[in-house]
């Protein structure tokens, strides 16, 4: 990685950390676990390395695989029990 | 073909921000879970496309198998648990950041030696693997505490900050080797290892009701090791992604901590609860008269009421008495009472902890106000019903300056007409506080578990 492609990273972060603390902090408190529950399962983004990691290769090979079932778990399940969450969420009763 | 992919992962990274975007209105929440949904898939379609045939088959076993399990955990926790679910979650979150990183690694420094790797890679490097390790056990430490199989209590040693600062001086040696010397795997397996004790000793001096800040920050540090992880693979939709979260976990960290009217560095070096043990109590002292109420005359004095607030803890997720508080609201409000629920922001486990539970048990959600919007209504009200709730209504944050928990923003519950209070016993409260609402004098206390003597209540209710 050069460092002109660090600086233009280091824009990205900057730029939707931005992003991120601007969309978040209107989330009403209702709403606060499944917020938290979702962005869980965002951070389950490390799977897209985990499937790069998993290539010809030793140990680095396996560590792949162990960072993507456990990448896997962290994203189905978090998406999974966020839906199940705000599927509960109703205004008032039919 | 690359040009496809990058495309892919633009589009992604835009799905997320307007799957978090729709998380702001309660009627669009579902369907903005579902973009981001539909956002990590394309993620993972546009990566797939990049891996050799040749492992493709391993791969797929591997999402396979975590996708199951992700399946059947998520179907059968219950709501209660949910807190110690996405602590658990988590942590399997930074612990895949920091495989990724040491794959990574083991790829440059064991296996093929002979590329150059730049020092910001190896930076980057080393931050996932620290951040991760850190997430990674700080995660399983607060699932373990909050699902009771490691002590709730703070556990405090002498010179427990002093040892996490030796670890964190070691953590940069052990860096500043790996970076001088990039083959160097002892030195990289030494820094993993300290990263992973580092996270169990963060966690543990942190007491019970301290955990909604934990949670949040470790869900912060979560992206934020995705984001060095996107620094070392050079992929800038982990760390828009990465970054998305990291903002989020510290957003809510800092309303948590504000809530309790406490620092986060306070909250941090922990043993609160711990430490302070009793505390000079209140000018009630221990002699404090409590007044007690039997179900039937508490079922009266909900009668004859006219306006209701319930103040929900900790403790009504414990008794799981959340169904039969909604019961007791509809039979209420068939009397023509007008029914509320007050959420203090850090009421329960986690933020948010409440709303989910009361959502479970079919309350809507527009009876769920926040301690802003109905601490003024609290005067005009006949009977506040606290259940399983205590610091959060302790007046002491208003009136007592020796107080450890003077200037704590509270539900004045106190200031109705009537209170009462489902409780099971005289205990005091998370902080080891007395709570001096308790010796009111518009203060009735209803003795036993919250969820048999509400379903008793229930049944007298309807005879009404």
């Amino acid at each position: 990685m050069t460092i002109e492609n660090f600086i233009f990273l280091l824009y990205i972060l900057v730029l939707a950390s931005y992003v991120g603390f601007e969309l978040i902090s209107k989330v009403p408190p209702t709403l606060h676990t499944p917020l938290m529950s979702a962005s869980n399962a965002i951070s389950g983004i490390t799977i897209v390395g985990a499937i790069l990691c998993v290539r010809e290769g030793e140990a680095s090979k396996y560590l792949g695989m162990i960072a993507l079932v456990l990448a896997t778990i962290n994203v189905v399940g978090g998406y999974a029990v966020t839906d199940r969450m705000l599927q509960m969420f109703k205004k008032k009763k039919a | 073909m690359n040009i496809l992919i990058q495309l892919t992962y633009l589009a992604s990274a835009i799905l997320f921000i307007v799957g978090i975007k729709k998380l702001n209105r309660t009627q669009e929440a579902r369907q903005g879970n579902t973009f981001s949904a539909v956002a990590m898939l394309l993620a993972v379609l546009a990566t797939l496309v990049q891996v050799q045939l040749l492992t493709l088959p391993e791969i797929l076993i591997c999402v396979v198998l975590g996708g199951a399990i992700g399946i059947y955990w998520s179907r059968k926790v219950e709501m209660t648990q949910m807190p110690e679910m996405v602590a658990i979650f988590n942590g399997f979150g930074g612990a895949a950041s920091l495989f990724v990183a040491l794959s990574d690694y083991w790829t440059r420094a064991v296996e093929q030696p002979e590329q150059t790797t730049e020092i910001v890679t190896i930076v980057s490097i080393l931050l996932s693997v620290l951040i991760g390790g850190v997430t990674f056990t700080g995660s399983l430490t607060a699932y373990g505490k909050l699902s009771g199989k490691v002590s709730g209590q703070a556990i405090v040693f002498k010179g427990q900050h002093l040892f996490n600062l030796i670890l964190l001086l070691a953590i940069i040696a052990c860096g500043a080797v790996v970076v001088l010397e990039t083959g160097s795997v002892t030195a990289m397996l030494v820094l993993a290892a300290i990263a992973l004790v580092l996270g169990i000793l963060v966690v543990i001096p942190i007491g019970g009701a301290d955990m909604p800040v934990v949670i949040s920050l470790l869900n912060s540090y979560s992206g934020m090791a995705a984001c060095t992880t996107g620094f070392v693979l050079n992929n800038s939709v982990l760390i828009v992604t990465g970054a998305l979260v990291g903002a989020s976990g510290i957003i809510l960290t800092q309303i948590m901590c504000k809530a309790m009217n406490r620092s986060l560095v306070s909250v941090l070096l922990g043993g609160f609860g711990a430490t302070s043990g009793g505390g000079p109590a209140g000018p009630a002292g221990s002699e404090m008269v409590i007044k007690e109420v039997g179900v039937e005359e508490a079922a009266m004095i909900f009668d004859s009421a006219s306006s209701v607030i319930v103040v929900p803890g900790y403790g009504m997720a414990v008794a799981q008495a959340q169904h039969v508080v909604r019961e007791m609201m509809d039979i209420l409000e068939k009397k023509g009472v007008n029914v509320r629920f007050a959420i203090h922001p850090v009421a329960g486990r986690m933020p948010g902890h409440m709303n989910v539970l009361l959502a479970e048990s079919n309350v809507p959600y527009d009876k769920l106000i926040e301690m802003e919007l109905i601490n003024d209504d609290f005067a005009n009200t006949d009977v506040v019903l606290v259940v399983g709730a205590n610091d959060v209504v302790n007046p002491a944050a208003r009136t007592n300056p020796a107080s450890p928990i003077y200037g704590m923003p509270i539900l004045n519950a106190d200031k109705a007409r009537t209170v009462i209070v489902s409780k099971r016993s005289m205990a005091a409260g998370y902080a080891g506080i007395e709570n001096e609402l308790f010796g009111y004098e518009n203060c009735l206390m209803l003795f036993g578990d919250a969820k048999s003597t509400l379903t008793k209540m229930v049944s007298e209710l309807k005879e009404m």
